[in-house]
């Protein structure tokens, strides 16, 4: 296994941080980049699509692999794209909250249903920080945000359960505390011909740490305590949610190209 | 795909045929009257050549997958008509912003919003053009036959490969389901985007006279940054300076505006000496030609003017036939392109002849034409 140094000089482009101190998106691309390395894939073979927001700058222009940094909440769909035109090709979407789940969230379904070989990273930090901290659908009843001053009138949404119930392949959670148990997670959706899709719970200390006074330290301390592996509990499950066997989009089409007589090469 | 011969056909086919012989390789699409032919189309046949064909959840992903797939080195399109044109905008002004070939074949019919599905009309000219938010310059092509529906689709494509730009086959109800004779030859000629050179790291930027840079794909080892952020040369996101604003938006634009004399393409017939011309384009520039026929042939001095290229739109020429005689606009919206027509040609010598729902009758134009002479 390569040194820290030594993944970031393979992995990470010098690029100036855009991050806040105590963002969790450093530790994500950590991850990412930790299980590409443990994985057979060469980083030549990743596509890393993203769309906008806080979340969509973890692998543009940070991670140095090909990126393809997209238009809001699209990730997926472009990403579909570049997995039916060249099977060989590893992608891997990494998406905010409110790009995946609130106006990517029909491309989400979709991707999910099609269960097309990607795997997409949603990067849930509970609202819009990149704007200042709006409220997202992922903000929890009552919280309040930037635009919900008198506590959020709506309720969160539960996209891992959304997007299990939508037929993806692989489904996970996991937050920026479990930084071990992500990687392997991370290896497993390389290793799944499908949609994988893992929510990564991740502290934003700028916008959520200032509503709640807490650092960024104090909010791995918190994903610590209020998360469990047992799904019998009333704190948060991290772990893979579901895992199942059913047909690949692109392997389907790339079959009925041949079937047709076609060369999909 | 269809061999070499003539044939029977629908617009929208020949417009799908066009693209099986451009070398289409991704075709991504949503439902949609009057469009839904080429689609329905070639799901069937693109396999058989080994293109891709998915139908996506709306034509924001549809436009968005036809923009990845490019980038795996295919040759991609989709079809729509005004409703899905209008969700694609966000995603063609991505395509222009990243210079990734793409072909978005627009069916026009009668709006605004649901408007009537199956009509016709000519209300998107502006749309095409100016739909996306920011500076930019696109390429449309307005055909009004059959025929042009193949070929002008092969064209689009070739320009789209040639530029590294979205190209928009700015079509209509009328010219997509019209059925008449298409003649496909062996020879069509086929453009492809223009590869890295060995070396050549700057993918994003160029001194070449074209302003066209060179377009490697994923799974290359080039570890590519593409961005719909202002970017440098080399792909990386520069969100505040001067230069790399000005350096790569005039030059998008550029692109297309100093290409004008291999992009522009048009039909004219008696344009220079007649003292009324007729400007028109799509499916009513075919009554509009059979009325300016029928004025010859009664003896009265009428000329004939169509841009097969509406964007970027023949200005000058438009400007010297303005100068000259008369110009009477005819076409299938009240605003489609009309303001173009307006800035070219001096508004004492400007008529209008407007219509909505159903092209008109050649003897309606024809006395149309008489009272402005």
């Amino acid at each position: 296994m390569l040194k820290a140094k030594d993944i970031k000089e393979k992995y990470v482009r010098s690029h100036p941080s855009p991050f806040c101190p105590g963002c969790g998106g450093g530790m994500v691309l950590n991850s990412l980049s930790r299980a590409v390395e443990k994985s057979k894939l060469s980083k030549d073979e990743i596509v890393a699509v993203s769309g906008i927001g806080c979340a969509a700058w973890i692998p543009s222009p940070h991670w140095r692999v090909d990126t393809l940094h997209t238009t809001h909440g699209r990730a997926i769909a472009f990403a579909t794209g570049v997995k039916l035109g060249n099977q060989d090709l590893e992608v891997m979407v990494v998406s905010g909250d409110g790009d995946c789940a609130g106006i990517g969230g029909n491309h989400l379904l979709h991707g999910a249903r099609n269960n097309v070989d990607m795997n997409v990273f949603m990067i849930n930090n509970g609202l819009y920080a990149m704007t200042g901290g709006q409220v997202a659908p992922t903000t929890e009843h009552d919280e309040e945000t930037l635009t919900t001053p008198y506590g959020n009138p709506s309720s969160s949404f539960e996209a891992a359960e959304v997007v299990k119930a939508a037929g993806a392949g692989h489904v996970a959670r996991w937050t920026t505390y479990h930084m071990n148990e992500l990687i392997e997670e991370v290896e497993k959706a390389i290793e799944t011909d499908g949609f994988s899709f893992i929510e990564i719970l991740t502290q934003c200390p700028t916008r959520t740490g200032k509503k709640k006074n807490m650092s960024g330290l104090e909010m791995l301390e918190w994903y610590k305590e209020n998360t469990s592996k047992d799904q019998d509990t009333e704190k948060i499950y991290v772990g893979t949610l579901s895992k199942v066997d059913k047909p690949e989009l692109t392997e389907q089409i790339y079959r009925q190209i041949k079937e047709a007589g076609g060369d999909p090469k | 795909m269809k061999e070499k011969g003539e044939y029977f056909m629908e617009g929208n086919i020949a417009c799908a045929e066009g693209a099986l012989k451009a070398g289409c390789g991704f075709y991504a699409g949503y439902p949609i009257t009057p469009a839904s032919e080429v689609m329905n189309h070639l799901s069937e046949e693109l396999p058989k050549v080994g293109g891709r064909f998915i139908q996506m959840e709306d034509e924001l992903g549809s436009m968005a997958s036809i923009v990845g797939a490019s980038w795996t080195g295919l040759k991609s399109m989709t079809a729509t008509s005004g409703p899905g044109f209008s969700l694609m905008q966000e995603n063609l002004g991505y395509a222009v912003m990243t210079e990734t070939p793409c072909v978005v074949v627009n069916v026009q019919r009668a709006g605004p919003s649901t408007g009537q599905a199956t009509k016709p009309g000519t209300g998107d000219v502006m749309q095409a053009r100016f739909g996306s938010q920011g500076d930019y310059e696109l390429i449309a092509l307005s055909p009004n036959s059959v025929q042009e529906m193949f070929d002008f689709t092969v064209r689009a494509f070739n320009l789209a490969e040639r530029y590294r730009t979205p190209v928009v086959l700015l079509a209509d109800a009328g010219v997509g389901h019209m059925r008449e004779k298409v003649k496909i030859r062996e020879d069509v000629k086929t453009v492809k985007r223009r590869r890295p050179e060995e070396g050549e790291r700057e993918f994003f930027d160029t001194d070449r006279e074209d302003h066209v840079p060179p377009m490697p794909n994923f799974g290359e080892g080039e570890e590519l940054l593409v961005t719909g952020s202002t970017h440098l040369g080399d792909g990386t996101r520069d969100t505040s300076s001067f230069e790399a604003q000005d350096n790569l938006v005039r030059r998008l634009v550029d692109k297309i505006e100093d290409n004008r004399e291999d992009i522009e393409d048009w039909e004219e017939h008696h344009a220079e000496d007649s003292d009324l011309v007729v400007v028109s384009y799509g499916s009513m520039s075919r009554p509009a030609r059979g009325a300016v026929r029928k004025a010859r042939k009664e003896g009265h001095n009428v000329g004939f003017f169509r841009p097969k290229v509406i964007w970027p739109s023949p200005e000058k020429r438009l400007k010297k036939i303005g100068e000259n005689s008369k110009v009477l606009l005819a076409e299938l919206s009240l605003r489609g392109y009309r303001m173009e027509v307006e800035r070219s040609v001096p508004s004492e010598n400007l008529h209008i002849f407007d219509r909505l729902n159903s092209l008109p009758t050649v003897d309606k134009i024809y006395d149309n034409i008489k009272e402005v002479l």
